[in-house]
């Protein structure tokens, strides 16, 4: 246990200092949008993780809550006006979808999330009064909380990341809460559930509502992080996006998401805009650098190959897929160890065993 | 075990090739200054990707005739994908800025992607030569490190309502557009000329950007004389081959996008006798036209239209104020001043100078489709009929009376009876 608190504490640290470390404007800002990716992975694995519910239209909710401060801030509202209607929004919507979709469980969950995504990306791509449509609103300021500025990448980040780590937290407590564990028991065991007596139903709905919370409060900061919204943000490949982050990182564990969204976003912003210089004639290491070059410039394939590759060695992402190599590494170094001296064959592996 | 082999060969391999291009080529830009780096917003992903991928050969087409040097510095070339969406165009210029650390912006490619980065643009003070035409950052609320050698949306077409009303003789005109700021800037520039010359926009309709079927719109043109259309990319192409198949046969004219020359080789007969206004025309008779034309022609085996010609004007514009800021592009304030006041007679779209709020001044051609005097394998051209010449974004009006009204919008000009 100290051990994790350790860790815990290194890795606060570690997030706090990141802006001193990489000072270049371009970077930090990187490390700002993993956050709120996180902020939003997280949320999603509250449903697909805990619940088992797989949600496909979670764009959908983090855009309503988009929407709603770009409009406000657009209409004059200041900022303590448009954050809190705008969170209060969002839930407002996921209320609504959580009792449409929970009516249903499994492919049809998938569905109705989905359509429901579909529709609210309708309604900002062709509602052209309310979201000015494909030209998208533009929000000119960020807020200052507490006389902070929020408009330095630095001071955005660290906005940033207060919010990520308080979903963190907030996450935490909620998954080891009764109310987590009862969650995870409608997952596993449904009817069993019921005939316990717990409101399966009602447990679903607050997990959606906890998960609608951390997806709006992500929309709100990608609004004020972009100072722009468009119909882009909500599309059907920005749900399948944040379900890749949930699923590559692994679902059901709180580090997942995380590390799943620093991975897609790496990938989608970083590696998609390295390029090296190939000399002609080509040599094999230019022949490398040109293969790679390819690749990187059509990231969408790098990042399938990622994904095909996670899902064939880390079926369960990679936090537990690492943690189980690790293990299964140590057990077999330790086990060689005290296997030398009886020089006996030694048992299979468990590791081995297990896969 | 075969695994492990070939691993080491791949390092071995690598680190040989490494070794022997380190050798081979001792670090020439050491010897040099710092090049000049030149970053391209353009979209290669989408419905505009065509005119996006024309935008990136412009530029090159440019940058290879002058050996990769703008006033008399070397040029490293960075060219960005915005995916062609105003989000897109934010995070990509972010990456150019911030990380690449770009000397100036060529782009981006469409009004709605310019609206969005503009503000970004004026807090980082980085000199963007635009093809994007988002009429109010030259007019209301204009951005001083926006230099627009290509148009405003509505540039070529106020001159093409004048024409439909004065020449063409047409009365009652429906607009059909995508929905964006591009669309409604050009249509309602369409509009405003055109009933202030005595014709009347009887119906506005706005498909959105993408979308697989024009036919709910079409079936909304009626009692009408003509059809504008201000489609963008590769859209006309669908537009006018669902026109035609609808049976439709009121004459179409069009906005500068709507019958740009590069769609010339996909059209076929139901763009005939199409008449569109825009600031570059293929057939323009001058040396850096045929200049241009010949590079495009030689480099990529591509029929360039404006996308690539506003592009190569944009270079040579950024040539010329480069040169007299003697390559120094570390100043912006100075870079800009100098760009502003830069005047060219020799480029592919005709002599062009600049207004005070950094727009373009320049000729607007009226173009006809026809089979006659095609080039370069064509079947079909677009034939000038007309000139309008030292065009300014204010048309004819005053410049006064101009910018006191909205710019415009979906809903301005508003639909009047007449």
């Amino acid at each position: 246990m100290t051990g994790r608190r350790i860790a815990i504490v290194v890795a606060i640290i570690g997030l706090v200092i990141v802006p001193y470390v990489i000072t270049e404007v371009y970077y930090v800002n990187i490390a700002s949008q993993i956050l709120l990716y996180a902020i939003f992975a997280l949320g999603l694995n509250v449903l697909v993780g805990y619940a088992g519910l797989v949600s496909l239209g979670h764009a959908g909710l983090f855009g309503v809550a988009s929407y709603a401060v770009a409009y406000l801030l657009a209409a004059g509202f200041g900022h303590a006006v448009a954050i809190p209607a705008a969170i209060g929004i969002g839930l407002l919507a996921t209320a609504v979808f959580a009792a449409l979709a929970l009516r249903a469980s499994g492919i049809s969950f998938i569905m109705i999330t989905l359509a429901l995504g579909e529709i609210i990306w309708g309604l900002a791509y062709r509602w052209i009064s309310v979201t000015h449509g494909d030209n998208g609103i533009n929000v000119t300021t960020r807020p200052a909380p507490f006389g902070l500025p929020l408009s330095s990448a630095r001071g955005f980040y660290d906005a940033t990341l207060i919010i990520f780590l308080l979903a963190v937290a907030s996450s935490a407590i909620f998954v080891r809460s009764p109310l987590g564990a009862a969650l995870c028991g409608t997952r596993d065991q449904p009817r069993r559930m019921n005939a316990l007596g717990f409101h399966v139903w009602m447990i679903r709905f607050m997990a959606f509502m906890f998960s609608g919370l951390l997806t709006s409060i992500s929309g709100i900061l990608f609004v004020y992080y972009n100072e722009f919204i468009s119909p882009q943000a909500l599309a059907l490949t920005a749900s399948a996006e944040g379900l890749l982050m949930v699923i590559s990182g692994g679902a059901g564990t709180l580090l997942g998401p995380v590390v799943g969204a620093a991975l897609v976003v790496i990938v989608k912003n970083v590696v998609s805009g390295l390029r090296f210089t190939v000399l002609s004639p080509m040599g094999f290491a230019d022949l490398v650098k040109f293969v790679l070059n390819g690749l990187f410039q059509h990231w969408n394939f790098l990042l399938g190959a990622i994904f095909v590759a996670i899902v064939v060695f880390m079926p369960e992402g990679l936090v537990p897929g690492s943690v189980r190599l690790a293990r299964a590494a140590w057990r077999t170094a330790n086990r060689s160890k005290s296997a030398r001296p009886a020089a006996a064959a030694p048992p299979a592996p468990v590791a081995e065993q297990k896969r | 075990m075969s695994r492990r082999v070939s691993r080491r060969t791949l390092l071995t391999g690598t680190a040989a090739g490494a070794a022997v291009a380190l050798t081979r080529f001792p670090a020439p830009a050491v010897a040099q200054a710092v090049p000049f780096k030149l970053g391209l917003l353009t979209v290669k992903t989408g419905p505009l990707a065509a005119g996006g991928i024309l935008m990136e050969q412009g530029v090159l087409t440019y940058l290879k005739e002058k050996n990769y040097t703008l006033g008399g510095r070397k040029v490293d070339f960075i060219s960005a994908d915005t995916g062609g969406n105003p989000a897109g165009a934010k995070t990509k210029a972010q990456e150019l800025v911030e990380r690449d650390g770009v000397d100036v912006i060529l782009g981006p490619l469409a009004a709605f992607e310019l609206y969005a980065i503009s503000e970004y643009v004026i807090e980082k003070k980085m000199p963007t030569l635009s093809l994007a035409a988002a009429d109010n950052l030259t007019q209301r609320t204009p951005n001083p490190y926006l230099l627009r050698a290509s148009a405003t949306s509505s540039q070529a077409t106020q001159p093409l309502g004048h024409y439909a009303a004065t020449e063409l003789k047409l009365k009652r005109v429906v607009t059909i557009s995508e929905d964006f700021a591009f669309g409604h800037e050009q249509m309602g520039g369409f509009q405003a000329s055109f009933q202030k010359d005595g014709g009347c926009v009887v119906n506005k309709l706005w498909p959105p950007l993408v979308t697989p079927d024009y036919t709910p719109y079409i079936a909304q043109i009626v009692a009408c004389d003509a059809v504008c259309q201000g489609f963008a990319g590769s859209n006309p192409l669908r537009f006018m081959k669902q026109y035609a198949t609808a049976g439709l046969k009121y004459p179409v004219i069009a906005g500068e996008a709507g019958a740009d020359d590069f769609l010339l080789k996909s059209f076929g007969e139901e763009a005939l006798g199409l008449v569109s206004a825009a600031p570059y025309t293929l057939d323009l008779e001058s040396d850096a036209n045929h200049r241009f034309v010949d590079g495009m022609l030689k480099n990529y085996d591509a029929i360039p239209g404006q996308y690539a010609a506003l592009l190569y004007c944009n270079c040579q514009v950024l040539d010329a104020g480069l040169q007299t800021v003697g390559g120094d592009a570390r100043d912006r304030e100075k870079l800009m001043a100098a760009l502003k006041l830069v005047t060219l007679t020799d480029t592919p779209r005709g002599p062009i100078k600049f207004d005070h709020l950094n727009n373009v001044i320049g000729t607007i051609y009226i173009r006809r489709v026809v089979k006659e005097g095609a080039k370069y394998g064509l079947k079909l051209w677009n034939k000038t009929i007309h000139t309008y010449e030292n065009v300014s974004q204010f048309w004819t009006w005053p410049e006064k009376e101009f910018l006191a009204h909205p710019v415009y919008s979906r809903d301005y000009p508003p639909l009047t009876k007449c």
